[in-house]
């Protein structure tokens, strides 16, 4: 077997470190999912019959923005701050994946791969936590 | 109303293979009068969740190539934060006309069949220095393949990653394109790394509409959980269902979407 690019113990352990985060990122998406339902049952339950209107664009108010002031609105329990806080959770997973991978490269010192692993992390929090997302 | 037809557009996105994004921002602009920019929010979160959701059962199988995965993800990336940044500047009707180009691509794609290009190549000098060459597991046991052609793959991602910033897509067919077409990547393991891959493109971009403002809660809300609750129900009975019809059925419904949204573009109704 000519595997190019590493031998059989590092294979396992990437396929390890695979199943691992599969499980993980079912695990987030299922919270996500049950945090935003949770919030949108009672945002329907709250808001009544008030038409939405998302045919003219607005943008969303600060609080609903930026992830400090989402997880104050999700912790005093408001339903659109809830439903936020669930989607910013969904948006996590992938970020999470990101981070296990860095640990996994580097657990098999592959530190090529943990410095690209590491770009592309720094990429995902710099858009969480840029200042305006311009 | 929107959670119901999220859910249908989940469950023939997994059945055919292309997601739920693609269809997501049509028939919110199209059909329920939604502005572009929110469609295009409410769509990434959907793209994440589809792609997070299904990661396990993709994994399991053994097919994705990490490696291959974390480079192109810096091009995807990169090229999600450049859409995202050129979302905030041009006019939605724009936006509307390059998404029904796009949609028209993925209609064609559907029509098309995989083939496998990858057998009996040579290594490739950037592949092997980047340790991309692997093996995957087939019929007739482990098969290593070498990966090809590393510069146009990793431009073609950037491309792929800018439309998904662009428009809220996972941009898997341009994925694909690059991973099996480019790249000479077997065709299996080009889907299993694309699917790995759309999420934390879309992470990129969603980062950056939810900080402007783009992500609007009570829209998300049934889309995520409609699109997901379709994606479930779509794997559960996709060993029996009739693919080969459905591609044909979606590629047509696709298409529409893509000229009708043209057509709204141009008009400056979107």
């Amino acid at each position: 077997m000519m595997a190019a690019g590493g031998g059989v113990g590092e294979k396992v352990d990437d396929k390890n470190v695979e199943l691992f985060l599969g499980k993980l990122l079912r695990w987030g998406v299922l919270l996500a999912a049950l945090v935003v339902f949770f919030g949108g049952v009672w945002f329907v339950a709250e808001s009544h019959d008030v038409p939405q209107n998302y045919r003219t664009f607005r943008g969303e108010p600060v609080e609903l923005r930026a992830v400090p002031q989402i997880v104050d609105q999700a912790i005093a329990l408001r339903p659109l701050g809830l439903i936020q806080f669930g989607l910013l959770l969904l948006i996590a997973t992938p970020v999470a994946r990101v981070l296990f991978s860095v640990l996994g490269f580097a657990l098999e010192r592959d530190w090529m791969y943990v410095v690209f692993t590491l770009l592309v992390l720094a990429l995902l929090i710099y858009t969480l936590t840029s200042r305006s997302g311009v | 109303m929107v959670a119901l037809g999220s859910f249908l557009a989940g469950m023939l996105g997994s059945l055919t293979g292309l997601g739920g994004g693609v269809v997501i921002v049509p028939l919110l602009t199209l059909v329920f009068g939604v502005d572009i920019r929110y469609a295009i929010g409410a769509s990434l979160v959907s793209v994440i969740a589809t792609s997070s959701g299904a990661a396990a059962a993709y994994l399991r199988e053994g097919y994705s190539n990490m490696r291959v995965g974390m480079f192109l993800e810096i091009a995807t990336t990169v090229g999600a934060v450049s859409g995202a940044f050129l979302a905030g500047y041009l006019h939605t009707s724009v936006i509307a006309i390059v998404f029904g180009v796009v949609l028209l691509y993925s209609a064609y794609t559907t029509t098309q069949t995989a083939t496998d290009s990858a057998a009996g190549m040579a290594p490739d000098r950037i592949a092997t220095t980047l340790r991309l060459d692997a093996n995957y597991p087939t019929a007739e046991g482990l098969k290593s393949y070498h990966v090809r052609n590393v510069p146009i793959g990793f431009g073609l991602m950037y491309v792929a990653g800018v439309l998904s910033g662009l428009l809220g897509i996972g941009s898997g067919a341009v994925k694909v394109l690059a991973m099996d077409q480019a790249m000479k990547i077997p065709f299996k393991v080009s889907t299993t790394t694309s699917n790995f891959m759309i999420g934390v493109t879309a992470a990129a971009s969603a980062g950056i509409y939810l900080r402007r403002g783009y992500i609007d809660p009570g829209l998300a809300m049934p889309v995520m959980l409609g699109v997901l609750a379709g994606a479930l129900v779509g794997a559960r009975i996709l060993p029996g269902a009739k693919v080969r019809t459905l591609r044909i059925v979606f590629g047509v419904v696709i298409a529409a979407l893509a000229i009708e949204m043209i057509f709204q573009g141009v008009r400056g109704k979107l």
